[in-house]
């Protein structure tokens, strides 16, 4: 139909031309990466014992916690029947890596993430059950699950389960993440997307995004508390940020340098799309100013001494950035993967709306959602301990 | 603080105290995974993979469906000299419907009856000249040929349209 | 109880739980009887596919209007369970065609290479969904709302599907669409409602050159067999691997 839609340049298979996934898709991934990130920044302190990330270890529970029981919803509102998604559980396709979804996530959010903030916050939540008066008090008296117990046994058990449970988290982090990489990635009809690499690309950008997601959130609710910022954690947790974006950026490197070499029947016209349609999302906000800006950062406070007050600039910028570019390369990966024809003879346009159930309004407030929930995570369990209340021994 | 300060908990009633709120968990999440096993028999639809994954109500599903075209046997049924006419002349191949439209309603209550299509706007839709039918193809430039105002069927018998057919 | 006695006893008890164990796993099947038989079709007798000769393709249109009409497909433009594409290849340039398909062939199509007509050539392709035998767009759907008939037709299942789309990012042809009044995915399914009685497809009645051909595989007398042996035959992107079963004569290299 070349030229005489607008928005269709080329030719486009008839069925091609409007979008089937758009930005509600492009947030499920981001979320399930912050998850999946903040999670494995977590596990850090927990199982291999990096003590320095400790000030951030319940901040980062909390935050995983909040934004995985908002990424169902993205997905709900993008379903043609929602009130049919339940059918994934009833009678979930094997041989389909969406049909993983539902497992997946009633494991990672009942199996690790609940029970390890269960266990790590049973002693807050046991003393709060008796000090908190009336129905304030409800909900921790529910989350006791009726047992008191509290002493030195029962902590030190709870501290051995934590473990194991967080040991199990890692597998079960990479699992929530990676096969959202995995359903892109085993695609064979569209070359943008088929590689083995998805997977792992998707992973690492995950715990890119997460633990920057931690940092910022961490540095920001210190402000917000008025408390300091301790240093030793951010610059350790901006470490690991370093660290983990060079793999990441090594591996999209590989990706594209493999491209580019190869040149199969795709890449003529997907070189022509990031080139034109995609170049401001793809060159611009991912690569430049979302990965290659935050990594001059992070890597120039390692060779060169800044100020504390210079290194937390330089941190917060490199984790918005950061942020920025991580959500930037799902939008391509999702985006981008349908802006070109599987005839590889022309290009759509993808029209966002905005009021509509699945347009622009609908992702922000779905973003600005889990940090609502965290607001009222941290109300609930604080996860700082001056904050507890010391109270009378409680009845065992 | 309530509780023992004494070091690791020996064997027996202590450890399972110290324990108890453990199995409450695991009891919950045993609750979880029965319910899940409960939902799954009362909800998956009937014979849910008999055949392959998938619902074999399905295939009648999308059998019981009504039918536009009447297919060429039924026009036959009440038409046999339109058809046989149709059988000795250039249009022998395509089928009734392909000109006359769908007319499935009409095989089964012949009182419905069909509109005509106008026939230079129907027979220009196969027999314009254009650039890509195969040269063989009989077309005509319908400005030459049958210019506005004019029907092919001045000359031409639609069933049998070569020159001098019969009707 | 002697020994033998409870020797006896534990085998009769072992088969017979065996026995209604196996019962009991294989009643439900039993209860819900074979596939719901259409009276006088038996599904395992039959394997559909198509036939196009590409030659004898005029781009009428006529199969998209009929489809649209027998199957109710929205009449806006972007959706079509079969469309038409229209090629000119200059100087055997294969590897850049110039394609159009203006409303998938619906109202036929405008003249546009009068003046190029000796430059190349020109030729249209009709399109539609391949019912692959091992076709991905099955092999992705989470909860099994699309799937291939014992008689090989992909089919959607329009009460279970979700409307998650991934079937529709899995076919490489682009012959799935989600329906806007529906929101469920459709395509093309061989016109089931017809086939299981006898008749052809709606493109194949409505085709006036006999370019388009409903076959079955497994009868020995369908013309299928003669065209498939004498004809040089073609599938759409066979490297996907997907085994389709629309077999094209006289497909050009330059058709994606």
């Amino acid at each position: 139909m070349g030229g005489v839609i607008p928005g269709v340049d080329g030719y486009m298979y008839p069925n091609e031309m409007e979008l089937q996934w758009g930005v509600l898709i492009v947030l499920y991934p981001f979320i399930t990466g912050l998850v999946a990130g903040a999670f494995i920044l977590a596990s850090l302190e927990r199982v291999f014992d990096v003590e320095a990330v400790k000030p951030t270890y319940r901040l980062a529970l909390l935050t995983a916690l909040a934004f995985l029981l908002v990424a169902p919803l993205p997905l709900q509102l993008h379903l043609g029947h929602p009130e049919r998604s339940f059918e994934m559980y009833l009678t979930p396709h094997l041989t389909s890596a969406m049909a993983m979804f539902g497992f997946v996530y009633l494991w990672y959010l009942m199996v690790v993430l609940l029970l390890e903030i269960w266990l790590d916050f049973r002693k807050d939540i046991v003393l709060r059950a008796s000090s908190t008066p009336g129905w304030r008090g409800l909900p921790y008296r529910l989350l006791t699950l009726g047992s008191r117990n509290i002493s030195a046994g029962a902590l030190a058990l709870d501290d051995k389960v934590g473990r194991f449970v967080t040991l199990v988290g890692i597998p079960s982090a990479f699992l929530l993440h990676g096969y959202v990489g995995f359903i892109f990635g085993s695609v064979k009809a569209n070359p943008w997307w088929s590689t083995p690499l998805m997977p792992i690309v998707f992973l690492f950008s995950a715990i890119v995004s997460g633990i920057a997601l931690v940092l910022v959130l961490y540095m920001a609710v210190c402000v917000v508390r008025g408390v300091s910022i301790d240093m030793r954690c951010a610059d350790t947790v901006a470490r690991y940020l370093l660290y983990a974006f060079i793999i990441d950026f090594s591996l999209e490197m590989l990706d594209l340098l493999h491209r580019v070499y190869e040149a199969d029947e795709s890449f003529k016209s997907l070189d022509f799309m990031v080139h034109t349609r995609l170049y401001a999302s793809h060159i611009l906000v991912q690569i430049v100013a979302g990965t290659l800006l935050p990594l001059a950062l992070l890597a120039l406070v390692r060779v060169v001494s800044l100020s504390e007050s210079a290194r937390r600039g330089f941190y917060a910028a490199a984790g918005v950035l950061t942020l920025m570019g991580i959500l930037a390369m799902r939008w391509n990966v999702v985006i981008g993967g349908q802006l070109f024809s599987k005839s590889f003879l022309g290009y759509t346009t993808y029209k966002m709306g905005f009021a509509t159930r699945e347009g622009l309004l609908a992702a922000v407030l779905l973003l600005l959602l889990p940090l609502g929930i965290l607001w009222g995570l941290v109300k609930l369990l604080p996860p700082w301990t001056e904050e507890t209340t010391e109270s009378p021994a409680p009845a065992v | 603080m309530a509780g023992t300060d004494t070091p690791p908990p020996a064997a027996g009633p202590r450890t399972f105290r110290d324990a108890e709120h453990l199995f409450r968990v695991a009891a919950l999440f045993l609750a979880v995974v029965v319910l899940f096993f409960v939902a799954q028999r009362l909800f998956v639809p009937k014979g849910f993979g008999t055949l392959g994954h998938y619902r074999p109500g399905a295939l009648a599903d999308n059998r019981d469906r009504p039918s536009a075209f009447g297919g060429r046997a039924a026009c036959e049924q009440c038409h046999a000299d339109a058809v046989e006419a149709k059988r000795k002349g250039k249009h022998a191949g395509p089928a009734c419907e392909a000109c006359h439209g769908p007319l499935a309603a009409h095989a089964a209550d012949p009182s419905i009856k069909p509109g005509r299509p106008d026939a230079r706007t129907l027979c220009l839709k196969c027999h314009a000249a254009l650039v890509g039918r195969p040269a063989k193809f009989p077309q005509v430039k319908p400005a030459e040929h049958v210019p506005e105002g004019a029907s092919c069927l001045d000359c031409h018998v639609a069933h049998d349209p070569a020159m001098g057919g019969s009707k | 109880m002697t020994a033998t006695d409870r020797r006896e006893f534990l085998s009769h008890t072992g088969k017979f739980l065996l026995l209604t164990g196996t019962a009991a796993a294989a009643l439900e099947h039993v209860l819900a009887g074979s596939a719901e038989a259409a009276p006088g079709y038996a599904e395992t007798a039959h394997w559909w596919g198509m036939i196009i000769d590409v030659e004898k393709c005029i781009g009428c249109g006529n199969c998209v209007r009929a489809c649209k009409e027998e199957n109710d497909v929205p009449r806006e433009p972007y959706y079509f369970r079969t469309w038409v594409e229209r090629y000119h290849v200059e100087s055997g340039d294969l590897a850049h065609p110039q394609v159009d398909s203006p409303n998938g062939g619906y109202d036929g199509f405008p003249e546009r290479y009068a003046a190029l007509a000796a430059a190349g050539k020109t030729f249209f392709v009709p399109k539609l969904c391949n019912h692959c035998v091992d076709s991905p767009c099955e092999q992705v759907c989470p909860v099994g709302a699309t799937f291939r008939s014992p008689d090989g037709v992909v089919m959607v299942d329009r009460k279970y599907c979700l409307g998650c789309r991934y079937c529709v990012q899995a076919c490489p042809y682009g012959c799935r669409f989600i329906d806007p009044r529906t929101h469920v995915v459709d395509k093309c399914d061989l016109c089931y409602h017809r086939i299981t009685k006898g008749l052809t497809t709606a493109c194949c009645e409505a085709c006036p050159t006999g370019a388009r051909t409903l076959v079955d595989l497994k009868d020995p007398k369908d013309p299928v067999h003669e065209f498939l042996r004498t004809r040089t035959i073609q599938v759409l992107k066979p490297q996907m691997a997907t085994n389709p079963k629309v077999f094209y004569a006289g497909l050009d290299g330059s058709v994606r």
